[in-house]
């Protein structure tokens, strides 16, 4: 029994300085490459969305905080940049800047101060204004400019379907997988890997996330609980599918490397206020998140179903945080 | 008066006359608002059929019929004029392929089957991308005007299948309903005009000699093999 | 108690909407458009109108213990009294309210006032209750409905005046009556919280 005991050494202490600026900025850095990459592929563009996107948060933030809530501005814990990052990285590129500015809004406005700010929201920010644009403005959200080589801006933008479109529309009108992963707007697997294909320029590239991701669970920011088991459900769950009727579903690798769901998974999803905070709390959470998007992808109206599944599993999080309760010290 | 004993003859003898008193006003009411309702109702169908066939003063039959490999039928409201000739008819469709499940419309064919006007009767599209099919909402359903599905076999089709029809920004499975739909128009108007109506209406004259000329080859071709 | 107390209770002190929280059904599911929030409003206002102004009539002929199935019969009567001439009379908003219209006979109001006013009180204060809860609610919805409208359509009342560009569409959606209601309430508890310092 003695060694269940709480042992509390007498002081000097470490300090450990973990502060929730410094995670933040993790964030910040862990989201770099995805950066990089979205603007060696498409140039210009990436660079202007992304900075109307994480300004227009951190002023949206500092106005509400300074004239609604009158409380102490919170805008240097970088909270707000990673919103707008995540923001950006989720939404097609060619999107009107007035649209991305409502996005900051609604993410900051609705989603966070609302609710009281920072560790207060229930739902991810950007997530949730990445679904407030897409049901408000389907027409802008959903076209997708095709990944084009940096030096080559000035050009028009050229848009095409998403792969997961590409499977979705095609199958929905009577094609076979076989033959639509041979279409050309169909990227291979090496160009998926490295993000050239149609998507939201954050989330194109598998490889340049996973770095992020690693950074991450290097520095223990997010552990891998949530990533893992989102992750390995909607591989076994596609997995699943794709056994039964390889000509009506995509194999699992597909599912894993398109859309949003490394992005998802990585950043998204592991979001510190609105994940649960246990171990075994997290993997429910991740599960859930992991059917909830395949289900979508494979029997929804829509191709993606990534932030959907998120938000939904986000607002369960209370009661995943209920079941799945540490016991208190010596309670029963 | 004092307050009522809550006795089991005052329960009963209270709430019977209540819902005597209730059922006595709803008949009134119901009465008096009868021919309204019916009126609205009748208006509803006839500004549906106005809009779908322009022009058209005479009396509507309605056929029932099922397309072929079809499992629900369509209603072929066709028109005939004054005269008792063939003026067209407006058949109330519907497509199983629509992104909100499945939609009705009622589209109009003169006798040679062009289409006169196509109106949408009942949709749940997506609002901002399939409910442009609404004439309210966008001018995609004009440009099935004056098209004839049985000359192009009845595969109306996108732009993007290889068809004729301008398809909705971002909404291609509603616009492929569309034409789904009215090719279930067309092929159930074909289908009463050759098959059912010599038998439902012997008497009536129609007048198709301005039909192009390549469908009745086609159909004589199909009648020899 | 003073009248004009009575008639203007509903109206901001005990909003149904915005204070009591009640018949949060047709406020969510109607008011897609203010002239819809404004007729859902005006037919619930004529039902609590008369269901109060019957209940309080009979109130000493109704025993204790069958009142409630008695409220509902009498409710339920004026409901499809109001349906029936809706259909008949004014078509075009029969077809935008649809279901809602008949489901105004369990909207929480109708019932609550009938309860908890009208079953206590003389038929004329019944009256200006039912009135004034009417009234209250109606705004409400109107201002809900004007709003989402706006947002949503860029028109209030019919009346378009921004281009379809700056159209939102999730506030024509389930989600957007739900922002909507959120932050108007908690304008309005702003409002009572500042006039109580």
């Amino acid at each position: 029994m003695s060694d269940r005991l709480l042992h509390v050494a007498g002081s000097p202490h470490v300090h450990g300085d973990e502060s929730v600026k410094k995670i933040m900025w993790s964030v910040v850095i862990a989201l770099m490459p995805a950066f990089f990459v979205a603007v060696f592929y498409f140039g210009l563009p990436v660079i202007i969305l992304t900075a109307v996107s994480v300004l227009s948060c951190v002023l949206f933030e500092w106005l509400i905080q300074r004239f609604l809530l009158k409380g102490k501005c919170s805008i240097g814990d970088g909270s707000a940049v990673i919103t707008g990052l995540l923001l950006a990285f989720c939404v097609p590129l060619n999107l009107p800047i007035p649209l991305i500015i409502l996005g900051a809004l609604v993410a900051i406005g609705i989603a966070k101060m609302a609710f009281g700010g920072l560790g207060k929201n229930l739902f991810n920010p950007a997530l949730t204004a990445r679904v407030f644009l897409l049901i408000s403005f389907p027409v802008q959200m959903t076209s997708w400019p095709k990944a084009t080589p940096l030096w080559s801006f000035g050009a028009d933008v050229v848009t095409g379907p998403t792969p997961l479109g590409i499977i979705k529309e095609g199958v929905k009108n009577g094609g076979t997988v076989e033959s639509l992963m041979g279409s050309p707007d169909m990227p291979n697997n090496i160009q998926m890997l490295l993000g050239q294909m149609g998507g939201s320029f954050g989330e194109v590239s598998a490889i340049a996330i996973l770095i992020g991701a690693i950074f991450l669970l290097i520095r223990r920011v997010i552990s891998w609980h949530i990533p893992v088991s989102f992750l390995l459900t909607a591989f076994v769950f596609a997995g699943i599918f794709w056994l039964v009727d390889p000509t009506q579903y995509a194999n699992p690798f597909f599912h894993i490397i398109t859309g949003g769901m490394l992005l998802g998974a990585c950043f998204m999803a592991t979001d510190m206020v609105t994940s649960p905070t246990s171990p075994w709390g997290m993997i429910v959470f991740g599960v859930g998140c992991g059917l909830l998007t395949m289900i979508i992808r494979m029997f929804g109206a829509y191709p993606e179903g990534v932030s959907f599944a998120i938000l939904i599993m986000n607002s369960v999080v209370p009661l995943i945080d209920k079941a799945f309760k540490p016991k208190t010290f010596a309670g029963k | 008066m004092s307050k009522k004993e809550s006795t089991l003859t005052n329960m009963i003898v209270s709430l019977a006359l209540i819902a005597v008193l209730a059922a006595a006003a709803l008949a009134g009411v119901y009465l008096l608002t009868k021919d309204s309702i019916d009126n609205v109702q009748a208006q509803k169908k006839q500004s549906a059929l106005n809009a779908v066939l322009p022009g058209f003063d005479g009396s509507i039959v309605p056929v029932p019929t099922t397309v072929p490999g079809d499992k629900d039928p369509v209603t072929v409201n066709v028109a005939v004029t004054k005269d008792n000739t063939l003026f067209g008819a407006a058949v109330e469709t519907y497509t199983n392929k629509a992104f909100g499940g499945t939609f009705t419309l009622m589209v109009g064919f003169d006798v040679n089957g062009n289409i006169l006007g196509t109106e949408v009767i009942k949709a749940s599209e997506t609002p901002g991308l399939g409910d442009k099919i609404n004439k309210n909402k966008s001018n995609f359903a004009e440009q099935f005007v004056n098209m004839n599905p049985s000359a192009s076999n009845f595969d109306l089709k996108v732009k993007k299948d290889g068809g004729e029809v301008d398809a909705i920004t971002a909404a291609t499975i509603s616009s492929r309903a569309y034409c789904d739909a009215v090719n279930r128009a067309a092929m159930a108007f074909q289908g009463v005009k050759e098959i059912a109506l010599p038998k439902v209406l012997p008497n009536l004259k129609i007048e198709s000699n301005n039909a192009p000329v390549e469908i009745e080859a086609e159909e004589k071709g199909a009648d020899n093999e | 108690m003073n009248k004009l107390k009575i008639l203007f209770n509903g109206i901001l002190k005990e909003n149904p909407t915005f204070v009591l929280v009640l018949g949060m059904c047709p406020t969510l599911g109607v008011t897609t458009s203010a002239f819809n929030g404004f007729g859902m409003g005006v037919a619930t206002t004529f039902v609590l109108l008369m269901s109060n102004a019957l209940i309080s009539l009979l109130k000493n002929f109704i025993p204790d213990k069958v009142r409630i199935p008695a409220f509902i019969v009498v409710i339920a009567t004026f409901v499809s009294i109001v349906d029936l001439l809706i259909q008949g009379f004014v078509p075009a908003l029969g077809e935008s309210l649809g279901l809602f219209i008949p489901l105004i006979v369990v909207n929480c109001i109708v019932l609550g006032r009938a309860e908890a006013f009208a079953s206590k009180n003389t038929v004329f204060d019944s009256m200006l209750d039912g009135i004034g809860m009417g009234l209250g609610f109606t705004l409400s919805l109107t201002v809900i409905g004007a709003i989402r409208e706006i947002l949503s359509s860029g028109s209030i009342f019919g009346y378009t005046f921004l281009p379809a560009s700056a159209n939102i569409l999730v506030f024509v959606l389930a989600p957007g009556a739900f922002f909507v209601l959120g932050f108007v309430m908690a304008f309005i508890r702003h409002l009572q919280k500042s006039n109580e310092h």
